[in-house]
């Protein structure tokens, strides 16, 4: 077992090291770089040569490359070429804000999911289980500047319960969001219960209907007990891949609903930086994402690894 | 997953097609995501016969008039026929991605298939960049190559076609896994088949049913990703109406003309919906179980 988890931690650190060498290698093809997007249309000659001193670009690639990455792996992005303002700095409310509205999507959203995935797996094909798989769906494929824009209108210009956008400013503390990221955070939760519901769903219909299952029934072991004790500890153990999958997503690829809100995340602050074509901005959220991204999915797979007797032998079996 | 193989090549193969479309039509989701898909396609066809007003003809008279027996579903902030721009975002919408999806499906597909079949470390090393592709959040490459490469359909049918074969590459590889170590592909190495025959006859009947339903689910990913990348305004170019930007723009106004949002909004819903149910009741048709597939 601690040889599968060694080498499942491995594979997640030559993962984050191929990520970082793509971001880079793909920034670098661009054309321009931060100079010449930083001085726009004055980037010629003596100041052209200027900056690209002072940020050191004039080094071979590589160089860069090692110490971008260096830098990176302490937490040190560099320096923004606008404002000289340290990108770490700049980065860390927008991830700690990014962490909030995960957090509210989560707490709500996973026992919820799991609830209701059970429930609809025990009586599939009952009227509870189409209403709510057929709402699964829905709240599934709808993109989701959609159902946050029909949310708007609904509940806060239709019904004024709650307010539309978000106005906190980025560095405020975690409670001044309160009302203003509910409707966000709805949103979040909806495409998140249907991922995790279907998922928990196939995978008790799929327990339910296993040969041990069908034998305690026949030696007339109560339902319940069957439930509880027998299916769900089986059931819901792909369920910890899914909600890992959701949670690095939550963190980094809700940029459509952070712009919908105005909500000043990860997200948004992508996508401002890319307009400003802040390419070291760039480059350092798309690091963080992939690394959070790699991250859980590493946690979930060795807490699988852990608590599934199966996998602790055959070591084979993850393809 | 069924040994079509096995059986013989002619009108059985068409005879499962029959099977497989009359399963999807006799199941409620599959009926009426079949008609949504269809009723789209058709409206997209003819709409150049449809539309009585030009999309891009501007009437200051008209500002955010309510829905009208001349106007059936109203007009925007600059007096356009909300009609007419509806459908032909439609035609748009479909004409991307109905063009980048099968670029997807084939390239993704083959080297599923390939990686699959050959194994070993080239397999190894591969899957580590898919992986890695995979970790960066989906529209930043997306929203990167549209800043540079500008906005037009020639930039986003290539970058979608090629970040949305990305993860097929994945899908079909684990489908082809499950297949390779069948006898009956034993049996064709043994008879000294070529690589490319066994991928042809033995492989790719066996992975064609995953192959349907992950190009279906890739259709409705990538009709999501452009029609938010328009909303961010970084898709198509105004004044080409896109159903993402209608709804970005109709937003403003809200309040006074909610219309202008309902009438893209579920137009862009019903095709979305549409793909999906029809991708359901493929996979549910051919035995393949779609919600196991994980978020990508």
């Amino acid at each position: 077992m601690l040889r599968m988890l060694v080498r499942r931690l491995f594979l997640g650190f030559a993962t984050v090291w191929i990520v970082s060498v793509i971001i880079f290698a793909g920034v670098e093809a661009l054309p321009g770089d931060a100079c010449t997007a930083f001085l726009e249309r004055d980037a010629q000659g003596k100041l052209l040569e200027n900056c690209r001193n002072d940020l050191g670009l004039n080094k071979p690639a590589v160089t860069r490359y090692l110490d971008w990455a260096s830098g990176a792996v302490r937490g040190d992005f560099g320096v923004s070429p606008d404002g000289q303002k340290s990108i770490a700095s700049l980065v860390g409310d927008r991830v700690k804000n990014s962490f909030l509205l995960a957090a509210g999507a989560l707490a709500v959203g996973v026992p919820l999911a799991i609830f209701l995935g059970v429930i609809t797996g025990l009586w599939r094909d009952k009227w509870v289980d189409i209403l709510f798989s057929t709402g699964a769906i829905f709240a599934m494929t709808i993109p989701e500047f959609v159902s946050a824009t029909v949310l708007i209108l609904i509940f806060a210009i239709w019904l004024d319960w709650v307010p539309a956008i978000v106005l906190t400013p980025a560095d405020a503390p975690a409670l001044d969001f309160f009302p203003e990221f509910i409707l966000a955070s709805v949103v979040l939760t909806m495409v998140m219960i249907a991922h995790i519901m279907r998922m928990v769903r196939s995978s008790v219909i799929e327990v339910m209907a296993s040969d041990y299952v069908q034998m305690a029934m026949l030696k007339g072991v109560p339902y319940w007990r069957i439930v509880f004790r027998h299916a769900l500890p089986n059931a819901l153990l792909p369920a910890i891949n899914v909600v890992a999958l959701t949670v690095a997503w939550l963190l980094g690829g809700v940029v459509v609903v952070e712009v919908v809100f105005n909500y000043p995340g990860l997200g948004r602050t992508m996508i401002d930086a890319i307009s400003d074509r802040d390419l070291p901005v760039v480059q350092a959220l798309a690091m963080i994402v992939a690394a959070t991204y790699v991250g859980v999915n590493l946690i979930a797979d060795m807490l699988t690894i852990l608590l599934n007797p199966r996998l602790r032998t055959l070591s084979q079996r993850r393809k | 997953m069924t040994d079509t193989a096995l059986q013989s090549k002619g009108p059985r193969r068409l005879g499962r097609f029959s099977v497989v479309l009359r399963d999807v039509i006799s199941r409620p989701s599959g009926a009426i995501g079949l008609t949504l898909v269809l009723g789209h396609i058709i409206l997209a066809l003819i709409s150049p016969w449809l539309v009585t007003y030009d999309f891009k003809s501007m009437d200051s008279s008209l500002i955010l008039e309510a829905p009208s027996a001349e106007h059936w579903l109203g007009s925007d902030h600059l007096g356009r026929d909300i009609l007419s721009r509806v459908l032909q975002g439609g035609r748009i919408a479909l004409l991307v991605t109905g063009i980048a999806t099968p670029i997807a499906l084939l390239w993704g597909g083959m080297t599923g298939i390939l990686l699959g079949l050959v194994g070993g470390r080239v397999d190894e090393v591969v899957m580590r960049v898919v992986d890695a592709f995979l970790s960066i959040p989906g529209v930043l490459p997306l929203l990167v190559l549209v800043t540079i490469f500008g906005t037009g359909n020639e930039v986003m049918v290539p970058t979608l076609a090629f970040f949305y074969g990305i993860p097929v590459i994945r899908v079909i590889r684990a489908a082809t896994h499950d297949v390779v170590a069948r006898d009956f592909v034993l049996a064709a190495r043994a008879r000294g088949h070529s690589r490319l025959s066994i991928v042809w006859r033995e492989l790719l009947p066996n992975v064609r049913d995953a192959m349907l339903v992950e190009g279906a689910m890739r259709w409705s990913w990538m009709l999501l990703a452009f029609s938010s990348l328009s909303f961010l305004g970084f898709g198509v170019a105004p004044p080409t109406p896109d159903w993402g930007v209608m709804i970005a723009d109709a937003r403003a106004y809200m309040p006074l003309a909610p219309w202008g949002v309902l009438a893209p909004v579920i137009a862009l819903s019903s095709l979305i919906i549409g793909i999906n149910l029809t991708a359901d009741a493929l996979a549910k048709a051919m035995g393949i179980d779609r919600a196991r597939k994980a978020v990508v």
